[in-house]
């Protein structure tokens, strides 16, 4: 028997969030080889609802029956024997269906094979009918564009969001980042089991939350000695100040995550004091872009300048301007030069969008560029997920390879990113106080 | 910090060792602290060890039961695995040397 294109596909349906990061649909047909892999694709995706094995689709419920009727029914037996329970469930995306308009396509369904028993509480078996009525909510058809048949498999990881919610975390910051985010980064970052994972800029330690969960062993460094020791100004409303038990160590704690934290130290990430070596699986970071959070680096004493401020304990003496281009060439170093072979580099760019050309992306030798999302932050600001993956080996001249590279005038956009993120606030603000003198 | 923790940096300040490794401990604060034992994650974690760094600091914190270098096979080797989980991810040394300033 000749193997039909109809095997192994399967439906994964997306959720309407990071519309910027994918393709328009929520419904994709992917051809994956086995029922396990798309099971395990499940265990980590943040993106996707669910799987279902496609039996069928068409462009309406014609061409729906005609393709169940050509899926191979050995291949829906072992789903539909007679000891076998079972129940039908009718999605509508972009349109409501009274009870009756959904009992009807069930009953339309009576050609297949079925000879299990119906249960609605808790079915064996559960297949789905998926009717795709479009994206635009003023726009609704008579009839769905897309009409999908098929057995569930498994939901993905969605409600993760829900219970790593940064709401209810102990320890949160300004720029804290959204759980939903942080574990799409791991996903990038190919965390796994026994991986170690380095956050150079950890701040509240989001970031390896995420990375913890999947069973990676988390280190953090951060500059502000304030944020790591759990000192200072909080930045939940009610509370005074980031008490002792508000740290790092204490949100591992509370999702029972603790024994996967190493350390978590300050340091200053221009100048990583680790030894030379290749030892982090993946480097997950959000670096400070310079406008919520303050960019620091520490200098010598030759390099002090006026007006610089020194940490209350002395630790520190803080504080040239970080050019934020200096930080992502120094963050890309620091990657080529310690992640193992294939690891993962995976950080936000922020970026003035009327001046974004995909050249100012930054570019290392050792390091191969895999994706480039989009999430806009304002009106002329976003930002960009980047994620490469180390394929080179890291000698020593590749450090200033940038200085002979063509790409490296247009960093210098990086280092504007705070005077032109304000400029739109202090236009508006001039604006507002124009039209109330008037 | 923990010993892996030290283990893994350096120092850029000058004369602290060859290519500025490794950073001096004191033996003022030691403290231990249990973590759950994953044989997996140790054995991993044996081939990045700077041995002389770790006997050393070993050393200098009058710490007992170190092995003195990877033993055939510790891959299997239980024992050798819960010695190495303990001094690389339960010995743990005082505050004052969690920040790595360079202010000298």
């Amino acid at each position: 028997m000749a193997l039909s294109s109809s095997l192994n596909r399967y439906l994964l349906l997306m959720a309407q969030e990071h519309l910027e990061f994918r393709l328009p649909s929520p419904f994709w047909i992917l051809s994956i080889p086995s029922e396990d892999i798309a099971r395990n694709l499940m265990k980590r995706t943040v993106c996707a609802k669910s799987i279902f094995e496609l039996w069928g689709h068409g462009k309406s419920p014609e061409e729906l029956y005609s393709s169940l009727k050509n899926y191979p029914v050995e291949k829906m037996v072992p789903f539909l024997h007679s000891d076998s329970t079972y129940k039908i469930k009718i999605h509508t995306f972009n349109k409501t269906l009274t009870q009756e308009e959904k009992v009807k396509r069930i009953d339309a369904l009576e050609f297949l094979p079925f000879e299990g028993k119906v249960n609605l509480k808790k079915p064996q078996h559960i297949f789905s009918v998926l009717e795709d009525y479009g994206l635009d909510p003023n726009c609704i058809p008579e009839n769905p564009h897309n009409i999908y048949f098929g057995r569930w498999i498994a939901d993905g990881q969605r409600e993760l969001i829900e219970s790593y919610s940064v709401k209810k975390r102990h320890f949160i910051g300004n720029t804290s980042m959204d759980a939903g985010l942080s574990f799409i980064m791991a996903n990038h970052g190919k965390v796994k089991e026994n991986d170690i994972v380095f956050d150079p800029f950890v701040g509240t330690g989001g970031l390896l939350i995420a990375s913890a969960h999947f069973g990676a062993y988390v280190y953090g460094t951060d500059i502000d000695y304030n944020t790591v020791h759990g000192l200072g100004k909080a930045s939940r409303k009610n509370q005074k100040w980031r008490g002792p038990d508000e740290n790092i160590r204490a949100n591992l704690r509370q999702y029972g995550l603790e024994k996967y934290y190493l350390d978590v130290l300050v340091s200053d990430a221009s100048k990583p004091s680790w030894r030379k070596g290749t030892y982090f699986d993946a480097i997950i970071t959000d670096p400070p872009y310079g406008i919520r959070e303050s960019t620091r680096r520490t200098g010598s004493q030759k390099e002090i300048q006026k007006g610089m401020e020194k940490c209350p304990e002395s630790h520190v003496p803080v504080s040239l301007s970080y050019h934020l281009s200096d930080m992502f060439f120094d963050l890309l170093n620091f990657a080529a030069e310690t992640l193992v072979l294939g690891g993962r580099l995976v950080y936000w760019l922020p970026v003035y969008t009327p001046e974004y050309t995909e050249e100012m992306v930054p570019w290392h030798p050792c390091l191969k560029l895999i994706s480039n999302c989009e999430q806009k932050l304002s009106s002329h600001t976003s930002r960009r997920l980047i994620t490469m993956e180390k394929v080179k080996k890291f000698e020593n001249r590749d450090q200033y390879s940038h200085l002979l590279s063509d790409h490296f005038l247009p960093y210098q956009g990086h280092n504007s990113f705070r005077e032109k993120y304000f400029s739109g606030v202090t236009k508006r603000i001039a604006k507002e106080e124009k039209s109330s003198q008037e | 910090m923990k010993l892996l923790t030290h283990n893994l940096l350096s120092s850029h300040v000058r004369g602290v060792g060859p290519r500025g490794f490794p950073l001096r401990l004191q033996a003022t604060e030691v403290r231990i602290n249990p973590v759950e034992f994953n044989p997996d994650f140790v054995a991993r974690m044996i081939p990045k060890v700077e041995w002389a760094a770790l006997l050393e600091a070993a050393d200098t914190l009058h710490l007992v039961e170190v092995p003195k270098g990877p033993i055939e096979g510790y891959e299997h080797d239980e024992k050798f695995l819960r010695q190495m989980h303990h001094v690389l991810l339960e010995v743990r040394t005082g505050p004052s040397l969690a920040s790595l300033a360079t202010a000298g």
